[in-house]
This record gives C-alpha cells, sequence and structure tokens, in this order.
C-alpha cells in the first residue's frame, strides 16, 4: 500500500472575505509527482502555498480544515521553520540570493545549524548534483549566482531546495519563465527526484502534466473538480469541466 | 572596422536638422532653455567653488592648524577635531536608531496599520522643520535641563535627532526595494525573519542605507543653526582632567564645529579684508574639501559593497 506523505482534508481557505479554496481534499502518495491543473485563479497555487505555510506572510488569509504530514497536523504544534526545511519550495521566477552559488547552497544548511567547512562542501556538491547543474557550477562557485542564465538560474533553487533535505518539494510553475531545452532540463530532473523525494507542482502546462505528473488534480474556481491518475484524467475524465479544460475549450 | 560618421545612416545632417527646427519652432526654444538652465547651474557651482578658491588658497597658513586656537593664529584645528567627534557621536546615536525604526517599519509593523501611518507623518514632517527649530529644542532640553551648559554631546544629540528622518526614509526605500523573491526564498528554506533581514535582506539594501548615511553626514557638517544653543562656540576641544591625572576629552564640554567656527569668524571682521575674514576663506575651503572628501570615501565604499553582491 502506498501511504500519504499529505492529507488535505476539507479544506477552506479565505482572503478576507473572498473563498479562494472550497472544501478541498486530496491525498498525496509518497514519492510521486502530483500535478494541480486548472486557470489561473482557481485557487492552485493558494493551495501549493498553505502547503508549507508560506500564506502565512499574507495578512487575512484564514484557513479551515485539516492538512497532515505523515499524519502531523501542518497547522499544529509543528514548528514552522521545521515545516519549511521539510517541505521546500521552488518558486515560478527563478530567485537565487545575490551572492555566490556556494553560498546560494549553503545558506539552508546554515541556517540550520550545519558550520563545518567540509559538511558544507560536501552538502553543496550533493545538492548540484541531484539538480544537475553541478557540471556547469563546479568551476565557478564563489562567482555570483546571478551571472547564471535563467535555467540555470532555476535548477540552482532546486538545488537550493535539496540542499536542506527535504521529503517534500512543492514547485510553483517552476518552467514558465524558462525556454523549451530549460524546460526539458527540469522535466527530466522531476522525473529523477521523485526517486526521492514527493513532488507537488503546479503547472499551466497539460502536457507538462502528462509527462511528468503520476496523479493530476483539477481546479476550478476554489473547487477540485477532479482528482485521479495522469492517465485517467487526461484520457478518460469523470467531469465534462476537466474534459473541456484539458481539451482547451477554455481556460 | 568602424562607420564613418557620413557613412552611418542614423547620422543626421546639420542641414535636416536646422529645417526641422525652423518647421517646429517651439522645440528650438525648448533645446535653448534646457540647454540654458543646464549652464546656469554649473555656471554657478563653478563660479562659487572657484571664488571659494581664489578667495581662501592663498590664506591656508600652516598656523590655522596649530593644535591651540588663539586670537592671533585663529586656527580651526580644534573645529576640525569637534566636526569629527560630533558627527561620529551623532553617527553612532542616529544610524542604529534609523535603521531599526526602518526595519520595524518595513519587516515587522502590519501593512497599512495606523502607528505606521501615524510614525510615517512625524518622520515627514520632522524632517521638514528648519534646523534651528531643533537648536531650539536642544537649548532647552539638552542644556537646559540635562547637562546643565553648552556641550559636545547635547550638540551630538541635537543631530541625531535632526537627521534620524533621513535616515529612517533612505532606509525604509531601500529596504522596500528588496524583492519579496528573496524573503520569500529564504522562509521557503526555513530560515526565521531575523535570518532572513540580517543574511538576505540588509546586504542587498547596505547601498541605499549608505546613501541616507552619506547625506546625514553632509547635513551635520555643515549645520550650524542647530548647534549653536547645543555644542556652543567656545574654540577649543572640551577636555577635563581625569582621576589619573590625564588629560582626557570631555564630551560634555562646549566646542565649535568647522560650520560653526567659520560662522563665528565672520562675525568679528571690521573690513572685508580683515584677517579674520581670511581666514573665515581658508576654513570654507578646509569644510568643502571636508564635504568632499567624505561623499567620494562613502561613494567609493558604497561601490565596493556592490560589486560584492
Amino acid at each position: 500500500m502506498i501511504t500519504n506523505k499529505i492529507d488535505i482534508r476539507n479544506v477552506n481557505l479565505f482572503y478576507g472575505d473572498f473563498q479562494a479554496l472550497k472544501d478541498v481534499s486530496i491525498p498525496i502518495a509518497e514519492k510521486e509527482v502530483t500535478a494541480f491543473i486548472g486557470p489561473s485563479g482557481c485557487g492552485k497555487t493558494t493551495l501549493l502555498k498553505s502547503l508549507n505555510r508560506m500564506n502565512d506572510l499574507i495578512a487575512d488569509c484564514r484557513i479551515k480544515g485539516e492538512m497532515l504530514l505523515d499524519g502531523e497536523n501542518i497547522y499544529g504544534n509543528m514548528n514552522v521553520d521545521i515545516l519549511r526545511k521539510r517541505v521546500g519550495m521552488v518558486f515560478q521566477k527563478p530567485n537565487p540570493f545575490p551572492m555566490s552559488i556556494y553560498d546560494n547552497i549553503a545558506y539552508g544548511p546554515r541556517t540550520h545549524g550545519i558550520r563545518s567547512k567540509s559538511a558544507l562542501d560536501e552538502i553543496v556538491e550533493m545538492s548540484l548534483k541531484n539538480a544537475a547543474i553541478w557540471n556547469e557550477s563546479k568551476d565557478r562557485l564563489k562567482k555570483s549566482a546571478l551571472g547564471m542564465s535563467g535555467g540555470q538560474q532555476q535548477r540552482l533553487c532546486i538545488a537550493r531546495a535539496l540542499s536542506v533535505s527535504p521529503e517534500v518539494i512543492l514547485m510553483d510553475e517552476p518552467t514558465s519563465a524558462l525556454d523549451p531545452i530549460s524546460t526539458g532540463k527540469i522535466e527530466e530532473l522531476i522525473f529523477e527526484l521523485k526517486e526521492n523525494y514527493t513532488v507537488v507542482i503546479v503547472t499551466h502546462n497539460m502536457q507538462q502534466a502528462t509527462r511528468i505528473s503520476d496523479k493530476t488534480a483539477f481546479f476550478l474556481l476554489g473547487e477540485m473538480i477532479e482528482f485521479d491518475t495522469t492517465v485517467n484524467i487526461f484520457n478518460k475524465p469523470k467531469f465534462k469541466k476537466t474534459e473541456e479544460y484539458i481539451t482547451g475549450r477554455f481556460g | 572596422m568602424t562607420i564613418s560618421k557620413k557613412e552611418s545612416i542614423n547620422f543626421i545632417p546639420l542641414k535636416t536638422r536646422v529645417r526641422g527646427y525652423i518647421k517646429h519652432p517651439l522645440s528650438l526654444v525648448l533645446l535653448l532653455l534646457v540647454i540654458g538652465a543646464a549652464v546656469i547651474v554649473v555656471g554657478l557651482v563653478a563660479i562659487l567653488i572657484g571664488h571659494l578658491l581664489i578667495k581662501g588658497v592663498p590664506h591656508i597658513k600652516p598656523e590655522l592648524f596649530e593644535w591651540k586656537y588663539t586670537t592671533t593664529n585663529l586656527s580651526m584645528m580644534p573645529a576640525i577635531i569637534n566636526t569629527l567627534i560630533i558627527t561620529l557621536l551623532s553617527l553612532v546615536i542616529a544610524v542604529p536608531i534609523g535603521i531599526f525604526s526602518a526595519i520595524y517599519l518595513v519587516e515587522y509593523a502590519k501593512k497599512g496599520s495606523k502607528l505606521v501611518a501615524i510614525i510615517r507623518i512625524t518622520t515627514e514632517t520632522l524632517s521638514g522643520i528648519p534646523s534651528i527649530v531643533f537648536g531650539l529644542f536642544g537649548l532647552i532640553v539638552f542644556t537646559t535641563m540635562i547637562f546643565k551648559g553648552y556641550s559636545i554631546i547635547g550638540g551630538a544629540l541635537t543631530l541625531s535627532i535632526m537627521v534620524l528622518p533621513i535616515i529612517i526614509r533612505t532606509t525604509e526605500e531601500a529596504l522596500m526595494s528588496v524583492p519579496d523573491l528573496f524573503r520569500e526564498g529564504s522562509f521557503g528554506l526555513g530560515a526565521g525573519k531575523l535570518r532572513t533581514i540580517v543574511r538576505i535582506v540588509l546586504p542587498y539594501a547596505v547601498p541605499g542605507i549608505l546613501a541616507g548615511v552619506i547625506l546625514s553626514i553632509g547635513r551635520m557638517v555643515g549645520e550650524t543653526a542647530a548647534l549653536i544653543f547645543t555644542a556652543g562656540t567656545i574654540a577649543g576641544v572640551p577636555t577635563s582632567v581625569n582621576r589619573f591625572g590625564h588629560t582626557v576629552l570631555d564630551v560634555t564640554g562646549s566646542g565649535r564645529t568647522l560650520a560653526l567656527h567659520l560662522f563665528e569668524l565672520v562675525q568679528n571682521p571690521q573690513t572685508p579684508t580683515d584677517r579674520y575674514f581670511n581666514a573665515a576663506y581658508a576654513t570654507a575651503v578646509v569644510l568643502l574639501v571636508l564635504v568632499v572628501g567624505i561623499n567620494a570615501l562613502s561613494s567609493f565604499i558604497a561601490r565596493r559593497l556592490i560589486s560584492k553582491v
């Protein structure tokens, strides 16, 4: 039996008076890629960001319901910093810090108390290798990360997320600012990542969802319309709305 | 290979340009106005500095830099030392308070809260108040109530209050210019608020913060009105004897800064060729060099910091 890494149960989310999520429940399986699809403003990014409590930064955001990580309540007694270490995030726009490549990767481990140079060196190398960017960056570790191309920066950000050895990686449209070749590289990378990590990805690109994800959830206006294996969603959707969306009739 | 001007297809010959101006005379008028304004500004600065240098440089003599001021040598050395002490003291007081306030306003205070609005209006009002008003405030609070007399520390405190709004405003701007992407990236790795501010936000904002500090130094070095009734006008570095019998700097004593020294010298002369007047010009040159020097040094530091990023 596949165990659920994350359980989202009857979640309602409000921004002030606006209801962004309506009674959403999704089980997210361990070491699988789960994709959230749907038109803009449907709440998929909102749900993603509430999985590591990044929504806490937004004033007036209220959440009802239950979200469990390994059966433990995310919004309970869990320390937020530890939660974000366990549930890492890659953002829509590559956002390397304005410092060297090495320091970008070492920032996370240092935050969590790793000081020894040799341990940091090892983490940096491992993370960059796992994010498939070691060969491009090993000779310029001390150079600014801002000198890299957009695609490289995004893989660096993935490496940075890996540096704190997370269990889950959330990706918010990680390829929307990238060219097709960089996108391809990141998709390959995501495919490799699911060996060791649970990946949740928000995407606007339906082909991307079919290429990389095991399960797909379709959102519309804050409601989760359908959740199934990606094969089923794209081949025999149960709901008309899902079918209309994936065939491009609206959205 | 280079392209000559004639070959270049985006070269506009004079004839075409003149024809254009004849067709649209208003644009010619505008052009002349703009050039005229630029010439006036540059010209005024050049005349001012030229005048200062011509009148001042010949009177810069070694005795003006003797350690002790007397009515014979009119030395500005004590005033230079006082200026440095007061500026440094004020910075030590105002910079941390200013930066911390700005961090609170940008990073911690709830967006759109009443308190923040009130603090913003207060700082804006403070920055619009003439410096003599700060001087009077200093006279009542520091000179009369706290230190019972003119003192360097009273002057420094007055100046700190005066430049606080500048530091707060510029630091706020600098912090707000840090993209939220960086903050999110840091939070996303499990870094707390403090670590995010210290390691990510502040380093990125340093050049902007430094610009505010430079501006404040300029204000302080050139200030007179706020200091007359607080630091006072004694023409020496204030000292006292400590319990071991050493003569040491005493910040509770009165001492005039360079700008105030200049002011006092001009108060004295009977005729424009008086030696007081000449010493005043020489002092003005040194003051100018000091301000330009501090600005150059600070922008050098700022550039070093930026290139490191």
